[in-house]
C-alpha cells in the first residue's frame, strides 16, 4: 500500500472504469428498442391546467405515447391517499400528473415518448395547455411581510438559559445576514432508465443516493412486490443530496416505460435541474451576540427565516451550530419557514449547519472584532468542552487541534490584525476563519462477504457511491483488516440484489458501511482460526487448539504471532477443509449513542486578495483543518475535502438562484448564468487531518467528512474580505458589486 | 464547413427537397396520411453522414437536428463522452476532432462529414492507458468520475496547443471544463505531469 504523508492509501478502485468513459451511469444502459421520454413543463406558475392540446404531439414522427394528467395511469399509490379536501396544501404532496393543479413554474404537465430523442424533444414542444392562472408569490421577502409562516413541532423557539442574555453583554453585536438560493448541479443530469419485464416486475437504472427508499417508494406508488423491482446504480455523477428522492420525472418515466412496454430512458435538462431535483433555501439569519470584556460569551439569539415549496414541509438544521458549537451559557433560537410558490427545496451538502455557519461564524467574528480580541483567541475561550444542548459529553472532539493545525499552517499570527492594512500592489490583502460542526453517526447496515477458493474477497452491499470513494474505503478497510492485498478485494455494489446498505449522505457512509464491512472480515477470521484450530502444524508444546487472537492475518497468509514461519494461505484452508468457499453476511446494528455527542470539525482559513478598484475578489490561498476521527484512505478523504472547499468557494463568491418574481420564473437556470467555481477560480488548498481514532462511535474510529469540509467556509471568506477591506459583507455571493 | 460537405450528401439531400416539395402540392389528405408514415418520415428526416470515430469508420444516416454529442451516445453507444449542460457550457462532453477539442453538443452531427473524431474511448491503446489517464488516477483528479472523459480530453488537447507551460496556463485552459466535486488542483497536477513527462498524442 502506498503512502501519503506516512497515511495509508489506494488509488480509487473504479479509477480506470471513469477514466476510460466505461463506468455506467443511469442514461448509459442499452436495450434493443430502446425510446425516450422528455418533459414539457408549465409556464405559469400557480393555477389550474383547463385545457390541453395534445394531439399534434401525439402525430408527430415517431411519438408512441403523451402521458398528462388527463390519461395519467391508475396507480394504487395514488388512489391510496388520504382524502385530499381535508389536507392543508402543504400535506398533500406533489405527485406528477396526478391533478390538473399548477404548483409551481416548470412543473412537469406532459411526457412524450419516441423513439428518438430528437424526436421526443420536438413533440414535446408541441404539447399546449391553457391555464386558469392564480396569483402567486415566489419572494421570501414578500412573505415574511405578510404571509404566514409554518407551524408545528419544527419550529418551536429553544432556549437554553435566559433568552435574549446577549443585551446585557458588555461587548455585542447584531447583524443580518442573508443567503440566495443554491442548486446542488452535480455534473451528471439526473436520468432514468426503465425496463419494465412485465406489468408486475421491472429493472430500473436510478440516479439514488439510497437504492432501499427509492425501492420502497416505487413499490408504494406502483403496488408491486419489493422483490419485483430492481434498482442498479452502479455509478452516479455527483449529487450532493440531489439524489434522495424518488423525483416526479422518475415516476412519469416508469408511468411512460410502463404504458409503451419498452425500455425507456430520460434524462432531464440542464435547465431542469434547477427546479426537478431540489436546491438549497435561501435564508436570512439575524445574529444577535453578546460577550463580557474579558471575552467570554454571554448570549447567542438565532433567528433564521428560510423557505420551502408550497407542497412540501421542508426543514433543516440551521439554528443547530449556534446551540452546540461553543460554550455559551444562553442560547435562543427561533426558525421560521414560509411556503412559496416554488418547487421543492431538499438536502444540499451539510444541510442546515452550512446555511447556519455562516451567520454564526460571520457573527463570531464581527464579535471577536468589536472586543479587540484575535478571532482565533476568542473561540478558543469560548471552546464548549461537553455539549450544552444534549448534556453529554463528546466522543471525541479535537477542534483545538484543528484551530493549531491550521493557524500554524497559514502563519495566522504573522497577519496584522487591522483590516485594510495589507496590501499587495492593487491587492488588499485578507485572512479569514471559520469553523464548521457536522454530527457524526453511525446507522445499520448489512454486508455481504465470500472468502474464494483462490484465496479472495468479494464483498457486496446495495449501497451507492457519488464520488466519496466508497467501494475504495471499503477495499482498503478489509484490506487492513484482513490481511488481503486491495487487488484480490472485490467491493460489489449499487444493486438492490445485494444486502441491503446504508444511503450514500449525511456523512455517515463509512461509519456504517465501514462497521459492516470491519465486522464481516472480523467473522470471516474468526471462521479461518476455526479451520485450522486442530492443524497440528500451529500447535506448540502448551497450545494444542489455535484461536484467532493466537494469529496474524497478513498478505493472505495466516500464520502464529510468536512464530510467523508456520503459515498457512487462506486458499489453502478453504481447500483443506473441502470448502466451496467461505461465505458470511454481517447484520450491523447502528450506534445510537446514547451517552455520547458525535461531530466532526473544520477549521477553516483563507487568504484573499481584493482589489481595490474593481472589487474582484480572488481566493489566494486556502488551509482546511479537519477534525474526522481516524482517516480510511488519505488520498480520496483530502480529495473530499478540497471538493467541499471548492463547492464553499462557489458559494461565497458566486453562487446565487435568481427568481424573476413577476413571473415566478427562473432567470438563470444554466451554466452561463448560475456560476460554479471553475479551475481558474480555485488555488491550492491545503487539507490537514487531527486524524485521532473516535473511540466510540465505530471500530474504525472515523467520523464523517463529506460535509464539514463546507460548513464554515463562507463565513471564512467573508471574514477574511472584512480584514482585507475593512467593509463586512454580510450578503454572498460576494461579487465584485457589493465591494465597490 | 461547407467544404467538407461531399457532392454525394448534397445530391441525396436536395433528391429528397424534391420529394418534400412534391409532398406539399399534393392533396391534403395525402399529406395528412404521411404525417405519420415513418418511412416517409424516415426519408425527409434523415440524411447520409460519414464519419471515423475512434479509427473506425462510420457510414449511416442521421437527422440533421442531431448534435454530435447525442450521435456519439445514442448511435454508436460510446456513452464515455458525457452530457452535463448540452449548452457548451460545461465541457462534460468534450471530444477530438481532427485533433481539436470542441463541445460535441454545439456540434451537429452531419457537420462532421469525413472527419476523425476521437472519444475517451479511443484516447487509451488498447489495455495501455494513455499517460493523462493514468495522471489522473494517480493524482486522483476526479471524484464522480462524470466530468473526467471531458477533462481528460480537454487535457490531452490543452497540452497539445502549448497552453500547459504553467500551472496558472493551465487553470485558465482548462476552465470550460466544470468540475462540482471540485477535483480542480489535482486535475491540474495530473496534466502537469503528462506535461513533463512528454507524449500526449491521441
Amino acid at each position: 500500500m502506498d503512502k501519503i504523508k506516512d497515511q495509508p492509501f489506494i488509488d480509487r478502485v473504479d479509477g480506470v472504469q471513469k477514466v476510460t468513459g466505461t463506468a455506467k451511469y443511469s442514461a448509459e444502459y442499452d436495450f434493443p428498442g430502446m425510446v425516450y421520454g422528455v418533459l414539457a413543463t408549465s409556464n405559469v406558475t400557480k393555477g389550474t391546467i383547463t385545457a390541453m392540446d395534445t394531439k399534434p404531439a401525439e402525430n408527430a414522427p415517431g411519438v408512441l405515447a403523451v402521458i398528462t394528467h388527463l390519461n395519467c395511469p391508475e396507480l394504487p399509490g395514488y388512489k391510496n391517499l388520504p382524502d385530499q379536501s381535508k389536507l392543508a396544501d402543504i400535506k398533500k404532496g406533489y405527485r406528477v400528473f396526478y391533478d390538473n393543479i399548477v404548483r409551481f413554474n416548470g412543473q412537469p404537465i406532459a411526457i412524450v415518448v419516441a423513439d428518438t430523442f430528437e424526436r421526443a424533444t420536438y413533440a414535446a414542444s408541441l404539447i399546449k395547455a391553457a391555464y386558469a392562472k392564480e396569483t402567486f408569490n415566489t419572494d421570501i421577502d414578500v412573505a415574511e411581510k405578510s404571509g404566514k409562516a409554518l407551524e408545528g413541532n419544527n419550529f418551536k423557539e429553544y432556549v437554553r438559559g435566559e433568552a435574549n442574555a446577549w443585551k446585557n453583554a458588555a461587548v455585542k453585536i447584531e447583524a443580518e445576514y442573508k443567503m440566495p438560493i443554491e442548486v446542488h448541479n452535480p455534473m451528471e443530469i439526473h436520468a432514468i432508465t426503465v425496463n419494465w419485464e412485465s406489468d408486475t416486475k421491472l429493472t430500473m437504472y436510478e440516479k439514488t443516493q439510497a437504492l432501499s427508499s427509492t425501492q420502497q417508494s416505487v413499490m408504494r406508488a406502483f403496488g408491486l412486490k419489493q422483490e419485483n423491482i430492481r434498482i442498479i446504480t452502479q455509478f452516479i455523477g455527483g449529487a450532493f443530496g440531489s439524489a434522495f428522492n424518488t423525483w416526479p420525472h422518475s415516476m412519469a418515466a416508469l408511468m411512460a416505460g410502463k404504458k409503451v412496454g419498452k425500455p425507456l430512458k430520460l434524462m432531464i435538462t440542464r435547465n431542469q435541474m434547477f427546479n426537478l431535483v431540489g436546491y438549497r433555501p435561501q435564508a436570512i439569519q439575524k445574529m444577535s451576540m453578546g460577550a463580557s470584556a474579558d471575552g467570554k460569551l454571554v448570549g447567542i439569539t438565532h433567528d433564521a427565516t428560510a423557505m420551502t415549496a408550497s407542497y412540501n414541509e421542508f426543514t433543516e438544521g440551521i439554528v443547530n451550530a449556534s446551540r452546540s458549537l461553543y460554550n455559551c451559557p444562553n442560547v435562543n433560537t427561533t426558525y421560521k419557514v414560509y411556503p412559496l410558490d416554488l418547487s421543492q427545496p431538499t438536502w444540499m451538502r451539510g444541510p442546515g449547519e452550512t446555511t447556519g455557519a455562516f451567520a454564526l461564524e460571520s457573527a463570531m467574528d464581527e464579535l471577536a472584532y468589536a472586543a479587540k480580541i484575535d478571532p482565533i483567541e476568542f473561540r478558543l475561550l469560548n471552546y464548549a468542552e461537553t455539549d450544552l444542548e444534549d448534556k453529554k459529553p463528546y466522543s471525541s472532539k479535537f477542534l483545538k487541534e484543528c484551530y493549531q493545525l491550521g493557524a500554524d499552517k497559514i502563519k495566522w499570527s504573522a497577519r496584522n490584525p487591522e483590516p485594510r492594512s495589507m496590501k499587495e500592489g492593487d491587492w488588499l490583502i485578507g485572512y479569514g476563519t471559520g469553523s464548521g460542526i457536522f454530527s457524526a453517526w453511525r446507522g445499520a447496515a448489512k454486508v455481504g462477504a465470500r472468502l474464494l477458493p483462490d484465496g479472495s474477497l468479494i464483498l457486496a452491499s446495495g449501497v451507492t457511491d457519488m464520488g466519496p470513494g466508497t467501494a475504495t474505503a471499503m477495499t482498503q478497510l478489509a484490506s487492513e483488516t484482513l490481511g488481503l492485498h486491495p487487488r484480490d478485494i472485490k467491493f460489489e455494489m449499487g444493486d438492490t440484489n445485494l444486502p441491503p446498505g446504508p444511503m450514500q449522505g449525511g456523512s455517515g457512509t463509512t461509519s456504517t458501511l465501514g462497521t459492516a464491512v470491519h465486522n464481516v472480515c472480523q467473522s470471516i477470521k474468526k471462521k479461518l482460526a476455526d479451520l485450522v484450530k486442530d492443524n497440528p502444524m500451529f500447535h506448540t508444546e502448551i497450545v494444542h487448539e489455535v484461536k484467532v487472537d493466537d494469529l496474524l492475518f497478513e498478505n493472505g497468509f495466516m500464520m502464529l504471532k510468536t512464530d510467523k514461519s508456520k503459515k498457512i494461505s487462506y486458499a489453502d484452508v478453504i481447500k483443506n477443509a473441502g470448502l466451496k468457499e467461505i461465505e458470511l453476511q454481517e447484520d450491523s446494528p447502528g450506534n445510537p449513542m446514547a451517552n455520547h455527542s458525535a461531530f466532526s470539525y473544520a477549521v477553516h482559513f483563507v487568504k484573499v486578495m481584493v482589489h481595490s478598484r474593481t472589487g474582484v475578489v480572488k481566493i489566494a490561498r486556502c488551509v482546511s483543518a479537519v477534525d474526522a476521527g481516524k482517516i480510511v484512505n488519505q488520498k480520496t478523504a483530502e480529495s473530499q475535502i478540497v471538493g467541499a472547499v471548492v463547492g464553499g468557494i462557489g458559494m461565497s463568491l458566486m453562487e446565487e438562484g435568481i427568481i424573476d418574481h413577476r413571473y415566478g420564473r427562473w432567470v438563470n437556470n444554466n451554466f452561463a448564468d448560475y456560476h460554479v467555481a471553475v479551475n481558474a477560480d480555485v488555488p491550492e488548498i491545503e487539507v490537514l487531518f487531527v486524524n485521532k481514532p473516535d473511540p466510540v462511535l465505530n471500530p474504525m474510529g472515523s467520523k464523517g467528512m463529506g460535509e464539514v469540509g463546507i460548513v464554515g467556509f463562507a463565513a471564512a471568506v467573508c471574514n477574511a474580505i472584512f480584514h482585507a477591506t475593512g467593509k463586512r459583507i454580510r450578503e454572498i455571493p460576494v461579487t465584485p458589486d457589493k465591494l465597490i | 464547413m461547407d467544404n467538407n460537405c461531399k457532392n454525394e450528401g448534397r445530391r441525396d439531400f436536395l433528391k429528397k427537397s424534391t420529394a418534400l416539395a412534391a409532398l406539399a402540392v399534393a392533396s391534403p389528405a395525402l399529406v395528412k396520411a404521411g404525417e405519420n408514415d415513418e418511412k416517409i418520415a424516415a426519408l425527409f428526416e434523415k440524411i447520409p453522414l460519414n464519419i471515423e470515430v475512434n479509427g473506425k469508420a462510420f457510414s449511416l444516416s442521421v437527422e440533421p437536428r442531431t448534435t454530435l454529442l447525442d450521435f456519439i451516445r445514442e448511435q454508436l453507444h460510446l456513452f464515455g463522452t458525457k452530457k452535463g449542460c448540452d449548452y457548451g457550457q460545461c465541457g462534460a462532453c468534450t471530444v477530438h476532432v481532427d485533433g481539436e477539442r470542441i463541445n460535441s453538443c454545439l456540434s451537429l452531427a452531419v457537420m462532421n462529414e469525413g472527419k476523425k473524431i476521437t472519444t475517451i474511448e479511443g484516447l487509451a491503446n488498447g489495455e495501455e492507458l494513455h499517460p493523462m489517464q493514468k495522471a489522473f488516477i494517480k493524482h486522483d483528479g476526479f471524484q464522480c468520475g462524470y466530468c473526467t472523459p471531458g477533462q481528460i480530453m480537454s487535457a490531452v488537447a490543452c497540452i497539445n496547443e502549448g497552453h500547459a507551460n504553467s500551472r496558472d496556463e493551465v487553470r485558465e485552459f482548462m476552465s470550460g471544463n466544470i468540475c462540482r466535486c471540485g477535483a480542480y488542483p489535482n486535475i491540474v497536477d495530473a496534466i502537469m505531469q503528462t506535461k513533463k513527462e512528454g507524449s500526449t498524442h491521441d
